[in-house]
């Protein structure tokens, strides 16, 4: 192997492994299974756990047709929606919360319709938490979609419509199956980022344990009055969603 | 080329005075922060969040009796920057919102009090929820922000809410003052426990209505150069500045009263 | 149940102009170079290109632009691929079956329909079989058993077997020949391989730059070719010029005699096995002679192939003896002898 590959990439694998070597020597490690096992803790992590799966859901069943109508669909501007699609990757996850906030908030236009109508209110509610880790994540699973599907032969759609293959038919028992290990990289990708995600949840959904503190958020706090904790949760995260990362991509990925 | 860069500081220094004398607005300046004390360089300085506006000011105010002095600022939450103080962030000047942050960072030189706060109800232009006091506070119906009590304007919140014997019913808890803010001027909240100040700062998206309680928790803001400034005379200098007068009247103009 | 279409559509400012009849149990070949538009053409009888004018029918109306498209889906065809596009990520089985359960057949109806038809072409054991683990000629019949289990009244196969090296092709194509023997509907193939159309079709339609240049039985048109890519194709000198008795005046110049009188426009048409090379100008029998300069040389099996400049130029076909014997090179001049009995005359439009 060249060295001017093996170097570099020795560098970004330490540059990404350092900090996290850093967290678990100043994990608390005697005090750790009292601690994991506290109320507070596997509260926040149930929360993130079921929000995380249920934007994820949210973002399959509306990012895969979208994605689909991307890649093979035509339409104007195809390249400007596009665009669209990733504002979420580039947008600080804060002011994403506070986008939200002015569209599905009380005094936003669509707030106010839920609100109005349905009396549906998504700030300070779990719900909400599920809609901004959905905002913040969609891209990651429209995006891997999208490259899986632009990559699959448009042929095979053809070949079944020749079948008798309806287009829905035709995507459900065709595109689908064919593009399926890009929908489950993009859907670990999306699931883990709305496990992390931050700043759009505290921007819109606010804080308050049991119902909208999710482990970032928790970690965020236990950090301005006891670190320890904070340790502790954040190495729960990532113990988590490495196990759940690495098991899905051994099953459908092959490693 | 340090020689020539000083020189030059020095001939700005000696214009700069020559200035002011001429004009003769400047007022009097107090105690070793007059021009001519040879402070010159960078000083950093790490404060609280609530201190945004007035330092900002205080900054600007210093650099022009200080010409030829630069101040960058740090503004977080005081536990957020005193961990980063401790961490060896190198700093001057810390100025945090309440004295257990200051307590946190062993380094202090002789901490003053140099102003306080106190919380004040925020709610919306207008007040949409009708909120008339802190007994609202326990009303579910209404949405309500607090900050997380592990937050200074938490923990003061919590401390009120003891001595009023009420118990709140927020909606949220907010990681800091601001975000409890924010949410208020964007109306997704009819109240939040705010400082003063914050109040002040927010202009006439928000309404401020002060409440006898608030006298429990009253909070002292300590400022203090540190033991290991790379510039120790910079931090001296800017700690003097506001605790001087023109310092004091900026923090009374943003809602702060006298410590 | 006749196929009667009027194909015109294409890519940009490309346009095919294809008309089209074809009878129940017929096959008709598109045969052609590449470019040519034989996949257009395809493509619309399918539906997967509309018409811009035209039209196709063939019991209702499929598409008559600008009031009638009816999409692939809801069309009796069945379409075997180039590259047979078998979905990889299902079982042979299922392949079959797939036009059964697109069109709403149930699950255990569809499969037995499917198993009968992969007997039918002799892959009952690879049921179970994914696409990727067959060889050419097996995927090619999957694909032939997937397009006929709806039983289409229209058959499309696009280079059917192009895909084939050329040790199974022709088995495979003497198998193919029988199914589509067997097929009661209408069959287009679309080839560029003059031996898959002239065994397979029933009929050729030769198609150049989106145009019909010459149709008949496959039989007619290998010995008398109207374009220079047919005759190519079937081997042929052609030749063209104005008959008058036994005495043709070529186009490019030069005069040759034939055996059969004629008058007015005529196609002549001669193996490059006719032509005989000589030193010197040949006398005695009833030929035609002129004089050539070798303008290039192709080895063959076990004959070379010479294109020779002249009035006429033309190829010739000789053994590598002829070129020791005469010492030929490109540049060197030769005389060509062509008895008049090797030449095909007929009249051309």
């Amino acid at each position: 192997m060249p060295p001017v590959l093996v170097v570099p990439a020795v560098l970004g694998l330490a540059f990404l492994v350092v900090p996290l070597i850093g967290l678990l020597a100043k994990a608390p490690w005697s005090t750790l299974p009292q601690r994991l096992t506290s109320p507070e803790v596997l509260d926040a992590l149930e929360l993130s756990l079921v929000c995380a799966t249920l934007a994820t859901v949210l973002c399959v069943l509306m990012g895969v047709p979208l994605a689909w109508v991307l890649a093979r669909g035509d339409i104007p501007g195809r390249g400007f929606i596009r665009a669209l699609v990733t504002v979420p990757l580039v947008l600080p996850p804060v002011v994403g919360g506070a986008a939200l906030l002015f569209a599905l908030g009380r005094r936003g236009p669509v707030g106010q319709v839920l609100d109005d109508w349905f009396g549906v209110s998504l700030p300070f509610t779990t719900a909400g938490v599920v809609v901004a880790e959905a905002f913040v994540a969609m891209p990651f699973l429209v995006i891997s979609v999208e490259g899986a599907l632009r990559a699959a032969d448009p042929r095979f759609e053809e070949a079944a419509a020749t079948l008798g293959a309806s287009r829905w038919y035709a995507f459900r028992r065709v595109t689908l199956p064919s593009v399926a290990p890009g929908v489950v990289a993009g859907t670990v990708l999306c699931w883990a980022r709305a496990l992390g995600e931050f700043g759009a949840t505290i921007t819109f959904a606010g804080n308050f344990p049991e119902k909208t503190t999710t482990m970032p958020l928790a970690v965020y706090l236990a950090l301005e009055t006891d670190p320890e904790a904070a340790i502790v949760l954040s190495v729960v995260l990532l113990a988590v969603s490495v196990a759940v990362l690495a098991s899905l991509r051994e099953r459908w990925i092959g490693g | 080329m340090r020689r020539l860069v000083a020189a030059l500081v020095s001939v700005g220094l000696l214009v700069a005075g020559c200035s002011e004398s001429s004009t003769g607005s400047g007022g009097t300046p107090t105690g070793s922060s007059a021009p001519g004390t040879g402070v010159t360089g960078t000083v950093t300085v790490f404060a609280a969040a609530s201190l945004t506006e007035s330092f900002t000011r205080i900054g600007k105010d210093f650099e022009a009796a200080n010409p030829g002095v630069k101040v960058t600022f740090n503004f977080a939450g005081s536990s957020a920057l005193a961990q980063q103080i401790t961490q060896g962030a190198p700093v001057d000047v810390f100025a945090s919102a309440a004295p257990a942050n200051m307590q946190q960072v062993a380094d202090a030189v002789s901490p003053t009090a140099f102003a306080r706060n106190k919380l004040e109800i925020a709610v919306p232009q207008g007040n949409p929820g009708k909120v008339a006091g802190l007994k609202d506070f326990a009303d579910a119906g209404k949405k309500i922000a607090l900050c997380a009590e592990q937050v200074p304007c938490g923990a003061a919140a919590k401390k009120v809410f003891t001595a009023a014997g009420i118990t709140a019913a927020p909606d949220t808890l907010e990681q800091d003052v601001k975000a409890a803010l924010t949410k208020v001027r964007l109306g997704e909240v009819d109240a939040a426990l705010v400082y003063r100040t914050d109040v002040k700062a927010a202009g006439a998206s928000v309404e401020g209505i002060e409440f006898p309680e608030a006298d429990k928790a009253v909070n002292d803001y300590p400022i203090a150069a540190l033991k290991k400034a790379p510039n120790a005379k910079g931090a001296k200098a800017f700690v003097d500045y506001v605790l001087s007068d023109k310092g004091k009247s900026v923090l009374a103009d943003a809602g702060f009263a006298a410590a | 149940m006749t196929l009667d279409a009027h194909v015109r559509t294409g890519r940009g400012t490309f346009e095919a102009d294809v008309p089209l009849l074809v009878q129940p149990g017929e096959t008709v070949a598109l045969l052609g170079p590449n470019g040519a538009g034989k996949t257009t053409v395809l493509r619309a009888l399918a539906g997967l290109l509309p018409l811009r004018s035209g039209h196709i029918r063939l019991n209702t109306t499929w598409d008559e632009p600008p009031s009638t498209f009816v999409p692939p889906e809801r069309r009796a065809v069945g379409v075997v691929f180039q590259d047979y596009l078998l979905f990889p990520h299902m079982p042979v089985l299922e392949n079959v079956a797939f036009g059964l359960r697109a069109r709403g057949v149930n699950r255990e109806a569809a499969r037995r329909a499917a198993r009968a038809q992969l007997d039918a072409v002799d892959l009952t054991p690879y049921a179970d079989a994914r696409p990727r683990e067959l060889s050419g000629g097996q995927a090619q019949r999957v694909a032939l058993a997937r397009a006929l289990v709806t039983h289409p009244d229209l058959l499309l196969l696009d280079e059917p077997l192009s895909a084939l090296d050329a040790g199974t092709r022709p088995r495979v194509r003497a198998e193919l020949g029988r199914h589509l023997r067997e097929f009661p509907g209408c069959a287009v193939l679309v080839t560029h391989d003059p031996l898959d159309a002239m065994v397979l079709a029933d009929r050729l339609v030769v198609v150049e730059g989106g145009r019909i240049t010459q149709s008949g039985e496959p039989a007619v048109i290998a010995r008398k070719p109207a374009t220079d890519y047919v005759a190519h194709l079937v081997g042929l000198n052609l030749l063209r010029g104005q008959a008058d008795g036994t005495a043709v005046a070529l186009d490019t110049g030069g005069t040759l005699i034939v055996a059969e009188p004629a008058a007015g426009p005529v196609h002549a048409a001669f193996p490059p096995t006719a032509i005989s090379l000589h030193p010197e100008r040949p006398s005695g029998s009833p030929r035609n002679t002129w004089e050539v300069a070798v303008a290039g040389m192709e080895q063959h099996a076990h004959t070379v192939r010479l294109h020779l400049d002249g009035a006429p130029s033309v190829v010739a076909e000789v053994t590598p003896a002829v070129i020791a014997e005469l010492g030929l090179a490109p540049g060197t001049r030769v005389w060509a002898a062509l008895k008049a009995t090797e030449i095909q005359t007929y009249p051309r439009a």
